[in-house]
């Protein structure tokens, strides 16, 4: 019961989200990208897009380079924190490592323990809740200040530590932020430290609470509801009628209100009081569980007046709604199994409107889920369900990834058909234009050498031009000519060689300064014609390897792929068979249990029928007995005073 | 009195709260299929990673990569309702946003726009855009931009709403 109740909360309670990146620098757009997923709700394509971008940083052989590094633990408690978003809390799992070991604020740390530890309590894992909202140490975000303190203390009830839940919501009781909920809760609380007095007390303050919130008034309503009919067990029935009072005509629990507040009266005798709520609730919809009942309790309080007729007229009316409810339920039974519930419920306009359950109830062979209404609300079917989505969602997805694949196969397939027969003489060609290059790589660095070595002992003749090279080569040919000749004649021409050789010499060193310089100048202006090369070289290596890249090697690994998601894909649909199936099991046990209660209510109905004419008839009976009693006194009397002179 | 009595706890126990319909189903099933569900998740996220770095590889290859990312400047509440963007006098993105997508690039969030090839060199980008600052009409904007593709894939951030330029690109 208490963890019924404390479910319940959950179905008023809105947890603000807040994102542990918000302040996340956007520096890495990749990363930046996931959160613009994340931000959305769309928490696969975040998770995916992180992830890649994780496993590419890990591939680098110098990952520190990459932007990615600096928002590296962000990036890992992202990943364990959008896990969680995405209901995927497996204990060894990352989200569990992200948010206990997070490397991360406190602040941030903790609001992700919040949301595991929901998810355990929603998933009725109390121990497992315990054990991570006592890891919440230090700074907690203001937003969820009071809704932690409220987790905690319903965390505390469902594992029976009634004590620790009273201490928590004490202190937060009269916080704005829960009002109602805490009030309520300190209430169970004290009940289930059998402290029944304080309880009442508590509750009954819940029910007074001033909001103008519909969840506050529905959690109000809930108070008065929980306590009314904690009075009527406790046989108070004088008491409970103040608290069904206090509910409110058009809330939730409006009907149980209305149906508590004639029992009240029932119980006190006071029959006519009876009749004002449960003609009321006779007219609201059929299908909830108290208009039904109230079909019987109506016809009773007027049998209990002595009107009889009315009694049996509308026992009669409830018999025939029954019927009629039944053939319904019969019917929505046999849709459910034939699979109109799983289609419906899968449909997309359903899937994007928040009330898609609500609406289910409008859509022609659809099963009726006004029936269903407590079942979907429950945790339970709400996980199921919510994991039935998702498989869906895997299911399209990893059916449009293998179409990718086979895309990819073609596209492969034609590239290697383009390149393969271009490949060889372009890499001839290459090979050629490749050691053309190196030869005159070799040749400018040699130069620069010399020219580094030049700056420390001078080399003039190094800077020697051709026409002073040419001439120099051949004044020596000329010098051997005439070396062993020592004629006087040829004294002349030796002297004539030397002076000549002495000019071209001269401008060679008197030059040299300018020479180096201009020498030194135009090596530099090669530079960025070498460096343009360069980069065309690289560039061509580059392309040539992802043209090689582009058809090779991909076969194993798209095989593998293709297998990954065959398999996936059997799984996913297994398990939709399974969670399909659950969820259909789910609903036409509900409606069985709606259909015997129905057919309780009906034998009910029957026997209260035939009472109510035997009671007509036999009023009626009395009515005529009187009457003939009365007519004969009358004519014994009349008789008598004829008979009188 | 007894009878109403019978009649009133007969009809309580009836309207007693439904005894959890999945309480009949084993706990541990329902357990055991949730974890099932969680690992498949696994399974299909890893496939999802593969299958990025695949794609990536095949149809993006690092050279003549280059990626195009819309943002909202730190600090402004620009609303951005379409883009539309021209590489070289070439329409390559088209995009309307939806109120969701709005929010989540206020919040921080980054949109990546376009992933495609190019060649090394100069190249000019244009975009055009329909939008607001919070509280202001909407209006039309043009703007183009030149940016240099090197050897190794190009990323490039058009930045909304910041100062008075409402579009900036930047070259990363």
């Amino acid at each position: 019961m208490l963890q019924k109740i404390t479910t319940f909360i959950f179905v008023f309670l809105l947890s603000h989200q807040l994102f542990a990146n918000d302040e996340i620098s956007k520096s890495d757009l990749f990363f930046s990208e996931g959160l613009y997923y994340a931000y959305q709700e769309n928490y696969f394509d975040a998770i995916s897009r992180i992830d890649t971008e994780l496993s590419q940083y890990y591939g680098l052989d110098e990952p520190e380079l990459n932007s990615l590094h600096f928002y590296l633990n962000n990036a890992e408690f992202s990943i364990g924190d959008f896990e969680l978003y995405y209901r995927m809390h497996n204990r060894a799992g990352r989200a569990i490592k992200a948010v206990l070991e997070g490397n991360v604020e406190d602040e941030v740390k903790n609001d992700a323990a919040y949301r595991l530890a929901k998810i355990y309590h929603q998933k009725q894992q109390p121990i497992n809740a315990l054990h991570t909202v006592e890891r919440i140490k230090g700074k907690v975000p203001e937003k969820i200040k009071y809704d932690l303190e409220l987790l905690k203390a319903q965390i505390f009830i469902t594992n029976g530590r009634f004590v620790n839940a009273i201490q928590v919501l004490s202190q937060i009781e009269n916080a704005s932020a829960v009002a109602g909920y805490a009030s309520y809760n300190l209430g169970i609380a004290y009940i289930g430290n059998k402290q029944i007095e304080k309880g009442i007390q508590q509750l009954d303050k819940a029910g007074q609470i001033n909001s103008t919130d519909r969840a506050v008034l529905a959690i109000k309503d809930k108070a008065n509801l929980v306590l009314g009919y904690k009075l009527m067990e406790n046989k108070k029935p004088s008491l409970a009628k103040k608290y069904f009072e206090r509910i409110r005509l058009d809330g939730p629990f409006s009907n149980r209100a209305l149906l508590g507040a004639g029992w009240a009266a029932v119980a006190t005798e006071n029959y006519k009081q009876a009749i004002v709520p449960w003609t009321m609730l006779s007219k609201r919809n059929i299908t909830n569980q108290s208009v039904q009942e109230v079909l019987l309790g109506l016809p009773f309080a007027y049998g209990k007046l002595e009107a009889y007729g009315r009694a049996a007229v509308l026992y009669g009316e409830a018999l025939e709604s029954y019927s009629l409810e039944l053939k319904k339920l019969d019917n929505s039974i046999k849709l459910i199994l034939e699979g109109k519930f799983l289609e419906a419920i899968l449909r997309e306009e359903f899937k994007k409107d928040k009330n898609w359950l609500i609406n289910l109830r409008n859509l022609p062979d659809t099963p009726e889920t006004h029936y269903l209404m407590q079942l979907l609300a429950s945790n339970d079917f709400q996980e199921a369900l919510k994991n039935y989505f998702d498989l869906d969602g895997l299911n399209i997805k990893i059916t449009s990834w293998d179409g990718y694949l086979d895309s990819f196969t073609e596209m492969i397939s034609s590239r290697k058909v383009y390149y393969t027969p271009i490949f060889p003489p372009m890499q001839e060609r290459f090979r050629q234009l490749d050691s053309r290059m190196k030869i005159r790589l070799a040749q400018r660095k040699k130069i620069d050498d010399r020219l580094k070595k030049m700056l420390i002992s001078p080399r003039p003749d190094f800077l020697a031009k051709v026409d002073e090279r040419i001439a120099l080569n051949n004044i020596a040919l000329i010098e051997k000519k005439y070396a062993r000749n020592n004629k006087e004649k040829y004294i002349d021409i030796k002297r004539r060689i030397e002076r000549l050789k002495g000019v071209i010499q001269w401008d060679i060193k008197t030059e040299y300064q300018e020479r180096f310089s201009e020498a030194d100048k135009n090596l530099k202006a090669l530079n960025v014609h070498v460096e343009k090369m360069d980069n065309d070289y690289k560039s061509f290596v580059r392309t040539r390897q992802s043209a090689t890249q582009s058809f090779v090697g991909y076969d194993d690994n798209i095989r593998q792929i293709k297998n990954k998601i065959k398999f996936a894909q059997q799984k996913i649909n297994t398990l939709m068979l399974q969670q399909g199936h659950i969820l259909e099991l789910m609903a036409v046990e509900e409606l069985k249990k709606r259909r015997e209660r129905i057919e309780a209510l009906q034998i009910k109905a029957r026997f209260s029928i035939a009472e109510s004419y035997d009671r007509a008839v036999k009023k009626q009976q009395n009515i005529e007995l009187e009457k003939t009693r009365e007519k004969s006194v009358k004519d014994n009397k009349i008789k008598s005073d004829g008979d009188t002179p | 009195m007894n009878k109403v009595k019978a009649v009133f706890v007969g009809l309580l126990i009836l309207w007693l709260p439904l005894s959890s319909v999945a309480q009949q189903l084993s706990r541990e099933q329902i357990k055991g299929l949730d974890e099932q569900v969680q690992e498949i998740k696994k399974d299909v996220l890893a496939i999802s990673t593969e299958l990025n770095q695949l794609e990536e590889k095949l149809l993006y290859p690092s050279n003549t990569q280059v990626s195009i990312f819309v943002s909202v400047a730190k600090g402004t509440k620009y609303s951005p309702d379409a883009i539309q963007l021209k590489l070289d006098a070439k329409k390559v993105a088209y995009h309307i946003y939806s109120f969701k997508e709005v929010d989540a690039l206020q919040r921080g969030g980054v949109q990546r726009i376009y992933t495609g090839n190019l060649r090394q060199g100069s190249h000019q980008l244009e975009v055009s855009l329909i939008g607001k600052h919070s509280g202001n009409n909407k209006n039309k904007i043009q703007s183009s931009f030149s940016f240099s593709k090197g050897v190794g894939p190009k990323l490039v951030e058009i930045s909304l709403g910041a100062g008075g330029s409402v579009v900036e690109v930047i070259e990363q």
